[in-house]
C-alpha cells in the first residue's frame, strides 16, 4: 500500500473529535499548541442547510422519519450506528455485545441525550464502599475544579439538591416539567424515589454570544443549528477555530496506528484517507487518543512494535480489558386519565425535564451499584409508526375489538395521542476484567485494518439490578393509575437488561491507576508505558457510576489537556 | 452524481407515479413536480444515492397503486383537514416497500387476495366493486382482538392490518394529518410550563420550592454569571 508524509511535525495530533477530542482541541490550541484533528467521518456542522435536521417536519423525509438508514431515525444527527457497512466487529460465542459508532465530526456528541451528570465522591471509590471493582486513583477533589469549569464553558442547566453523592455544579435554570412529568413525580414520591429537575447540557438561558438560546423544539438528537445544545464541533472546535488556534482538520480520516521510534516514543499517527484509500502519515510530539474507549483500544492493540509487541501501552496486558457499558430497563405505560387530552405545545428541550437520581442505599439490596431513572412521553412530533395499532389500546377498557377503518380511525388516534409514558433505568455494572475487546486475528475491515472481536457477560450483580429497575417502575405506573404496555420482563430474560453496549455508554478499556502493572494510564490519562500517548475517552473509566458518561470524559480531557501543556512547557515533549 | 442529476433520476423514474396521480387525482404537473424535489433534509451522499436507487424502482404497477388508493381512500375517507392523496399515502406505501423489503410480498399478496375475493363474491376486481360491497369484504379482515396476537390471524387480516398502519402513518405524520392530529411543536418557541386549565383539568400544580428554581423566560437573554458558590446573579 502506498504511504504519503507529511513532512509538517505538529505539536499534538489528536484522533477523534467527539466529547473528549473536542475539549482536547479546545485547551491544547488555546494554549498556543499547534493541533491536527483526525475524524474518521466527515465534517459537519448543525448549522450547515445540507446537513440540518432540526425542524424538519416528518413528512421532508420519503419514509417520515423510519428508522431504516439511521437507527433512531431519519433526523438523528449520527452518521454510522450498530452497524457499518465495511467496518464490522465480531463477537465470541454467547456473546452479543453492540457498538454503535458515529463517524463525523463531533461523533457521538452531535445526537446524545445531554444529560450531564457529574460523578459523586463515591463514584470514584466503590472498592472501598463495597469491596468490588477498583477505586480510581483520583477522587471528587481532584476533578471539581475541572467539572466547574465544564460547566461555565459549556453551559448545563439543573439544581442545587445539596445531595451528597450527586454534587451540584454552575446551573442554568431547567424548564418546568411537563404534564407526564408531573404524572411521574407523584406518583414516585408515593414510593419514596427521590425525583429532582434534570441537568442536560442544553442553554435555558444565553451562556455567551456565539451561541444561542433554546428555543424548545425538542430536537436536540438533531444538534442544534444555534449551538444551543451541547455537541463538540459547535461547542469546542469551532470556537476553538474562531480564536485563532493552529487546528488542522483531516476529517474521512481513519487511523489505523500510532506510530513509534526505536525509542518506543510516539512518533505520529498512520491513517487511511477514505476517499482516496491512500495510507498516509502525520507526525506529532504527542498523541491523544479520544476515538472512543474501544475505537483507541483498537488503534492501540494493532500499534504493534519491536519496542511494543503486545500493542502500545499494553505491557500490563489491560487494553480493551475491563469493557463496561451502563445498565439498562424499561417500560412503558397507559394512563387512562390522559385520553382525549387538549394539545398544545409540549415539545420542551429535548430530554426530559425531571429525573430520579439512585436513592437508596445497596446495603440494604441484593445488588451493588444503583441507576437513575429517565422519563419520556408526552406529545410527541408524529413520524414514522404514529398510528400503528391505532386503536389496541382499547383492551386496557375490557374491550376484545380494535382495527376497523373509517372515520372512527381519527377519533381513536386522537383518543390516545400523548396518553403514554416511559421509563428507562439507567445503572452501574460492575467492571470485570473478564469483559473486554480484542483484535480479531482473522479479520480486517475494508481499509485492511484487522477489527475488535467482543467479550462480555453481564453478572448477577446486574441482572439484579435489573429485575429491581422493573419492580419500581411497575410500583411507580401502578401509583399513577396507568397499565403497563407490555408484561413485566421475568427471570428468563434477565428482567429486560440490555444488552451490553446498547446504552451507548461504553468505557474502561485503557482504566486509570497508579500502578502499571494493574492500569493502562496514570491519572493524566497518560500511557504508563508511553509518556506522550494520552487516552482522553471514556477508556480511563475505572468505573462507570449510574451517570452519563459525558461530562466525565470532558471534565477529564480538560485536566490532562493543561498536563500536556505543563509538560511542553517544562519541555518534555 | 450530482444534486441536479439526482433530481433527474427522481423525476424519471417517478413518471409511472405522475402519470397515474394526473390521470387518476387531477393533481397538477406542478404539484407533483414540487413534491418530488422538496426532499432535502440533512442526507449524507451515500443517503441520497440509496434514496434514489429506491426513487428508481417499482414496485407495484399503476393498478396495483390504483388499488391502494381505493384501499386507503376506505380506511381514512377524507374530511374537511385532508385526504390521503393530500397526505401522499400511496407514494409512503410504495416507499416503505421497498425500503423494508420484507413488506413487498405480503402488500401484493393481499392485493391479489382482495382481488380474487371480490371476483368470487360480486364477480368483479375490488375497485370496480360497488362501495358496500368493497365494505363487505372489509368488515371480515378489518378486525382483531387486541388481547391476541395479529399473527394468530388469516394472512389477510394481518395484511389489512399492515395496510392499516401505513395508512394511518402516512396521513398523521403528513402536513394535514399532523395539523388534524393538534401537534403544534417542531417549531421556534419559549416553553413555560403546561397551561393553567390542563393543570386544572387533573387536579395538578406546581411545587412552589421547584417552579422557584426554573427558568424565568424574561431573563434568557441575560447571559449568565455565578457568584463563588455557583448561585445564579443574572
Amino acid at each position: 500500500m502506498q504511504i504519503k508524509q507529511s513532512s509538517k511535525e505538529y505539536d499534538v495530533v489528536i484522533v477523534g473529535s467527539g466529547a473528549g477530542g473536542g475539549m482536547a482541541t479546545k485547551v491544547l490550541s488555546e494554549a498556543g499548541l499547534s493541533v491536527a484533528v483526525v475524524e474518521a467521518g466527515p465534517y459537519f456542522d448543525p448549522a450547515n442547510p445540507e446537513q440540518m435536521t432540526q425542524l424538519k417536519p416528518a413528512y421532508h423525509s420519503p419514509r417520515r422519519g423510519a428508522g431504516t438508514t439511521r437507527f433512531f431515525g431519519d433526523y438523528d444527527q449520527a452518521y454510522g450506528g450498530w452497524d457499518i457497512d465495511g467496518e464490522p466487529y465480531s463477537q465470541n460465542e454467547d456473546t452479543d455485545f453492540r457498538w454503535f459508532r458515529s463517524r463525523m465530526l463531533g461523533g457521538r456528541t452531535n445526537h446524545w441525550g445531554r444529560i450531564s451528570l457529574r460523578f459523586g465522591p463515591d463514584d470514584f471509590k466503590k472498592k472501598s464502599i463495597d469491596g468490588l471493582g477498583d477505586d480510581w486513583p483520583i477522587g471528587y477533589d481532584d476533578i471539581k475544579p475541572y467539572y466547574d469549569k465544564v460547566d461555565k464553558l459549556i453551559g448545563v442547566f439543573g439544581t442545587k439538591e445539596n445531595i451528597y453523592n450527586e454534587p451540584d455544579g454552575f446551573f442554568l435554570p431547567p424548564p418546568k416539567p411537563r404534564l407526564h412529568e408531573l404524572f411521574y413525580i407523584n406518583a414516585a414520591r408515593k414510593s419514596n424515589v427521590r425525583v429532582m429537575p434534570s441537568r442536560l447540557s442544553i442553554l435555558t438561558k444565553r451562556l455567551n454570544n456565539d451561541r444561542g438560546v433554546c428555543f424548545y423544539c425538542n430536537g436536540c438528537a438533531r444538534s442544534c443549528n444555534v449551538y444551543a445544545d451541547f455537541s463538540s464541533g459547535s461547542c469546542l472546535i469551532f470556537p476553538a477555530q474562531k480564536s485563532g488556534g493552529q487546528i488542522d482538520l483531516y476529517v474521512n480520516s481513519m487511523v489505523r496506528t500510532v506510530t513509534t521510534n526505536e525509542e518506543g516514543k510516539a512518533t505520529g499517527v498512520s491513517f487511511i484517507d477514505k476517499e482516496d484509500n491512500i495510507e498516509y502519515k502525520l507526525k506529532g510530539k504527542v498523541v491523544v487518543l479520544a476515538a472512543s474507549a474501544c475505537s483507541s483500544a483498537r488503534i492501540l492493540l494493532n500499534s504493534k512494535s519491536k519496542q511494543h509487541p503486545n500493542g502500545l501501552g499494553n505491557s500490563s496486558d489491560l487494553v480493551g480489558r475491563y469493557l463496561h457499558d451502563s445498565t439498562g430497563g424499561d417500560m412503558m405505560a397507559f394512563i387512562p386519565q390522559l385520553i382525549n387530552r387538549k394539545t398544545y405545545n409540549e415539545d420542551g428541550v429535548g430530554g426530559m425535564h425531571v429525573y430520579s437520581p439512585w436513592w437508596l442505599d445497596n446495603k440494604n439490596l441484593d445488588f451493588a451499584r444503583g441507576y437513575h431513572i429517565e422519563v419520556w412521553g408526552g406529545l410527541g412530533a408524529p413520524s414514522y409508526g404514529t398510528g400503528f395499532n391505532v386503536n389496541s389500546f382499547n383492551k386496557f377498557f375490557g374491550l376484545n375489538k380494535a382495527g376497523g377503518y373509517g372515520n372512527s380511525l381519527r377519533d381513536d388516534m386522537k383518543k390516545y395521542y400523548g396518553s403514554t409514558i416511559g421509563l428507562s433505568g439507567r445503572g452501574e455494572s460492575v467492571a470485570q476484567r473478564s469483559n473486554y475487546c480484542e483484535i480479531d486475528p482473522n479479520k480486517v475491515d475494508k481499509y485492511g485494518v484487522p477489527v475488535l472481536r467482543f467479550n462480555y457477560k453481564w453478572t448477577d450483580n446486574e441482572i439484579k439490578q435489573a429485575k429491581h429497575m422493573q419492580d419500581t417502575f411497575e410500583e411507580i405506573i401502578h401509583n399513577m393509575d396507568a397499565i403497563p404496555l407490555w408484561k413485566k420482563p421475568g427471570k428468563d430474560a434477565n428482567y429486560g437488561l440490555t444488552k451490553p453496549g446498547q446504552i451507548i455508554h461504553e468505557v474502561g478499556t485503557t482504566r486509570m491507576g497508579s500502578n502499571p502493572k494493574n492500569s493502562v494510564v496514570n491519572e493524566f490519562e497518560q500511557l504508563h508505558d508511553v509518556s506522550n500517548v494520552f487516552v482522553v475517552d471514556a477508556g480511563p473509566f475505572v468505573s462507570q457510576a449510574d451517570k452519563n458518561p459525558t461530562w466525565t470524559i470532558l471534565a477529564l480531557a480538560m485536566r490532562s489537556s493543561e498536563k500536556i501543556i505543563e509538560e511542553f512547557k517544562k519541555q518534555n515533549f | 452524481m450530482n444534486r441536479r442529476n439526482s433530481i433527474k433520476t427522481i423525476t424519471f423514474a417517478s413518471i409511472g407515479a405522475g402519470l397515474l396521480l394526473e390521470g387518476c387525482y387531477g393533481i397538477s404537473r406542478e404539484k407533483i413536480k414540487r413534491s418530488l424535489t422538496r426532499y432535502e433534509y440533512g442526507r449524507t451522499p451515500e443517503e441520497k444515492l440509496y434514496d434514489d436507487k429506491l426513487f428508481a424502482e417499482k414496485c407495484f404497477t399503476n393498478y396495483e397503486l390504483f388499488t391502494f388508493d381505493k384501499l386507503c381512500n376506505l380506511i381514512l375517507p377524507p374530511n374537511e383537514f385532508g385526504n390521503i392523496r393530500d397526505a401522499e399515502v400511496v407514494q409512503l406505501i410504495e416507499f416503505m416497500a421497498k425500503d423494508i423489503p420484507s413488506y413487498k410480498e405480503p402488500l401484493k399478496e393481499g392485493l391479489v387476495w382482495i382481488d380474487d375475493e371480490s371476483k368470487k363474491r360480486f364477480d368483479n376486481v375490488f375497485v370496480d366493486c360497488e362501495i358496500s360491497q368493497q365494505k363487505e369484504i372489509l368488515d371480515e379482515i378489518a378486525f382483531y382482538d387486541p388481547n391476541k396476537s395479529i399473527d394468530d390471524y388469516p394472512k389477510s387480516v394481518q395484511w389489512f392490518n399492515l395496510v392499516r398502519n401505513l395508512t394511518m402513518t402516512g396521513y398523521f405524520t403528513s402536513e394535514v394529518g399532523i395539523k388534524e392530529l393538534g401537534y403544534k411543536g417542531n417549531s421556534p418557541n419559549i416553553w413555560d410550563g403546561v397551561p393553567q386549565d390542563v393543570l386544572d383539568q387533573y387536579g395538578l400544580s406546581y411545587d412552589k420550592e421547584w417552579i422557584d428554581k426554573c427558568i424565568d423566560q424574561s431573563k434568557r437573554n441575560d447571559t449568565a454569571m455565578w457568584d463563588d458558590k455557583g448561585n445564579l446573579i443574572t
